[in-house]
């Protein structure tokens, strides 16, 4: 005989409360593992950006609600059109260039015996490794125009001195030279690893198809790295924009204003000239431009991903 | 269309020899198959035709014309790779058009040719996709028809069959028979699969470590091996091996292994076998020749205690052990064997093959 009443009871499930259930589904779980995740994302960068949305609505003693007077009288001024001409011919020659050599590099590191292969890449990413203040500090002793390597180079083979970083032109070159040398091994390091991850029967299929160097290099590598391209440029052109350390070493945003980028020009306004308000408005002048440019190159690299 | 000619071939990685110097003549129209275990050097061999391996020594002739140092793209051949190596960012037209739009092709012509290869592979509504959005079974036939629409003189195969699961791969073992007997190009086509080597092949070439031990049809392979490698390489299951000696019996022959079985050597094969008596051998007979007792085979009967059985519904392989050696038969199903019991297997006399132990080659 089967004692029904035994056999109900142990099979009935025991009765829990409905936060008991919340906190076992597994989005729950999952949520509260990120937490501590946004909570440093929101304590590190959304906080400080929604407070420098604030702080560029106030006047300069940062008693009062402006509203876009900031950005209207940012406008007006030619130095910050300058400036907003100079950080985008910086990022764009600086990334172009990046992009270049860390293609070449890759290509010719990924070519070298994988043997010596690790020796190379290492030595290659010194730059990148060593803090941008000190490698800067470094280059501005190479540039210094009485006593510089530079010059001595150059006036021991008959040619002129350079003035590095107090002409306009050869300060800007400056500038973006040592944002090049600095920024080209993110880019091989990144290119390395997306030609390495290109399957090598690719290349031997386009061998018999009849494809030289030059056509696989256009009809199977770049197309293969594209997204890695992609994101890494974005990447790129963020930094490029943002970049402080190498002008504050180097120019400090001289010859007259001639070198400034966004963020030092910001720091400049808002730190130096004790403007914070304004400093904000510039700082924050570009981020609707990278947003864009972000959201429309994210959105062609998921595009592809569904596709390849 | 052409004929393929490689003449003491070798290839040398480093200190490894891969390919030891082989000689192979391949017809016009032929459909040769390189089969071997890995690391036999088959797919070096197929991969120094196409141009993508330099030759270390040797020649390599295709249509009468030395190819050593021609780059693969002018060597007028297509490769279908083992995982495809369809470029992933082209559309199927894209990938099959790619060799052709390279060599400037007119732009019908393309199309045409393209559109007819697609038809002859059944892949015409699959032009517009993508490599990803494709079966393994139609990137396969996608991987073939951008080698077929270039009609090129020699079609080269490198176990494009080895990534597809067992009921495909037998489908496109079909298709690959009934696309070279519609193109009738010269083929090599390279597995580890002997069964594809034999369902596929006019003539199969056999490499063990570097060296080609046998070239023959599919039925010489199996009914005459050349040495013990081939014997036991070819046929599934496995040939089986047991040690033996000749001895004199009656003016007749006997294959003796130990003191539990003895053959009699047919006629046909006395004179040949004659002077191995004495001598350490090895006899090889096939599964399928080790079975139940039927009326129409010569054969001697054992009684032996089975190991283990598999049952395959229309035979039952059937595993036991025999001087030390463990033997696989092919029984009929009705036959019904169980592990542990004793069963009744007839050796066929006239299927047996004998190896001599020192070289490894049949007598």
């Amino acid at each position: 005989m089967v004692d029904s009443s035994k056999t109900l009871g142990s099979s009935q499930p025991i009765r829990r409360g409905s936060l008991y259930i919340f906190l076992r589904q597994r989005s729950t779980i999952a949520f509260m593992m990120v937490l501590p995740l946004l909570l440093i994302i929101g304590c590190l960068v959304a906080y400080p950006f929604f407070y420098s949305i604030y702080l560029s609505t106030l006047n300069k003693a940062e008693t009062a609600f402006v509203g876009i007077s900031n950005f209207l009288f940012l406008f007006k001024r030619e130095t910050f059109w300058m400036v907003v001409q100079q950080s985008v011919t910086f990022a764009l020659i600086a990334v172009v260039f990046k992009a270049l050599i860390g293609f070449i590099a890759a290509h010719a590191v990924n070519n070298i015996p994988s043997k010596g292969q690790r020796k190379w890449r290492g030595m290659m990413l010194v730059p990148w490794v060593i803090p941008p203040a000190l490698s800067t500090l470094g280059w501005w002793w190479l540039f210094e125009p009485t006593y510089s390597s530079f010059n001595w180079i150059l006036e021991a083979l008959g040619l002129s001195a350079i003035p590095w970083l107090s002409d306009t032109f050869w300060a800007r070159f400056s500038i973006i030279l040592v944002n090049v040398w600095v920024g080209a091994p993110f880019f091989l390091i990144m290119y390395l690893a997306a030609l390495k991850s290109i399957p090598e029967d690719l290349y031997e299929a386009a061998s018999i198809d009849g494809a030289s160097a030059w056509q696989k290099l256009i009809h199977v590598t770049i197309p293969m790295m594209r997204n890695i391209i992609s994101i890494t440029v974005l990447f790129s052109i963020i930094v490029t924009f943002a970049n402080f350390d190498i002008v504050r070493v180097l120019t400090q945003g001289g010859p007259r204003n001639s070198t400034h980028l966004f963020a030092s020009y910001s720091f400049r306004v808002g730190i130096e000239s004790g403007d914070i308000p304004l400093g904000a408005a510039v700082s924050l002048f570009m981020f609707p431009v990278l947003a864009v440019l972000a959201f429309i190159i994210l959105r062609n690299v998921r595009q592809r991903t569904v596709n390849i | 269309m052409a004929d393929v000619t490689l003449t003491n071939l070798h290839k040398r990685f480093d200190r490894t020899e891969a390919v030891s110097g082989i000689d192979l003549e391949i017809k016009n129209n032929e459909f040769v198959v390189l089969v071997g275990p890995s690391g036999c050097g088959k797919s070096t061999t197929l991969r120094m035709i196409a141009g993508l391996e330099e030759v270390t020594e040797g020649e390599i002739l295709i249509g009468g014309e030395l190819v050593n140092d021609v780059p693969p793209k002018d060597r007028d051949i297509a490769m279908v790779f083992q995982n495809y190596a369809l470029y992933p960012h082209m559309t199927v037209f894209q990938n099959m058009s790619f060799g052709l739009r390279l060599r400037k092709y007119p732009k019908d012509d393309i199309k045409k040719r393209v559109e007819e290869a697609a038809e002859v592979l059944g892949i015409t509504e699959l032009l517009n996709r993508r490599p990803k959005q494709l079966s393994g079974g139609q990137r396969q036939r996608v991987a073939m028809g951008r080698a077929i629409v270039r009609n090129p003189r020699v079609f080269l195969f490198d176990e494009p069959l080895s990534n597809l699961d067992a009921k495909l791969r037998g489908q496109m073992r079909i298709e690959i028979k009934r696309v070279h007997q519609h193109l009738k190009t010269t083929t090599v086509y390279v597995t580890h699969d002997q069964v594809e080597a034999m369902t596929l092949a006019d003539r199969v070439v056999v490499m063990n470590a570097g060296l080609i031990d046998q070239v023959g049809t599919p039925g010489e392979l199996y009914h005459s091996p050349r040495t013990r490698f081939v014997a036991g390489f070819i046929g599934s299951p496995a040939m089986n091996f047991l040690d033996c000696e000749l001895s004199e019996l009656d003016g007749g022959l006997v294959v003796k292994v130990g003191s539990e079985l003895s053959l009699p050597v047919s006629s046909g094969r006395l004179e040949r076998y004659r002077p191995y008596v004495g001598k350490p051998l090895t006899l090889g007979i096939r599964p399928e020749h080790v079975t139940e007792e039927r009326v129409d085979r010569d054969g001697v009967s054992l009684s032996v205690d089975v190991d283990f059985v598999e049952p395959l519904g229309m035979e039952t392989m059937v595993y036991f052990s025999l001087a030390g050696e463990a033997l696989c038969g092919r029984v009929a199903p009705e036959l019904n064997p169980q592990p542990g019991q004793s069963a009744k297997v007839c050796f066929d006399t006239e299927q047996i093959h004998i190896f001599d132990r020192s070289t490894d080659l049949a007598l």
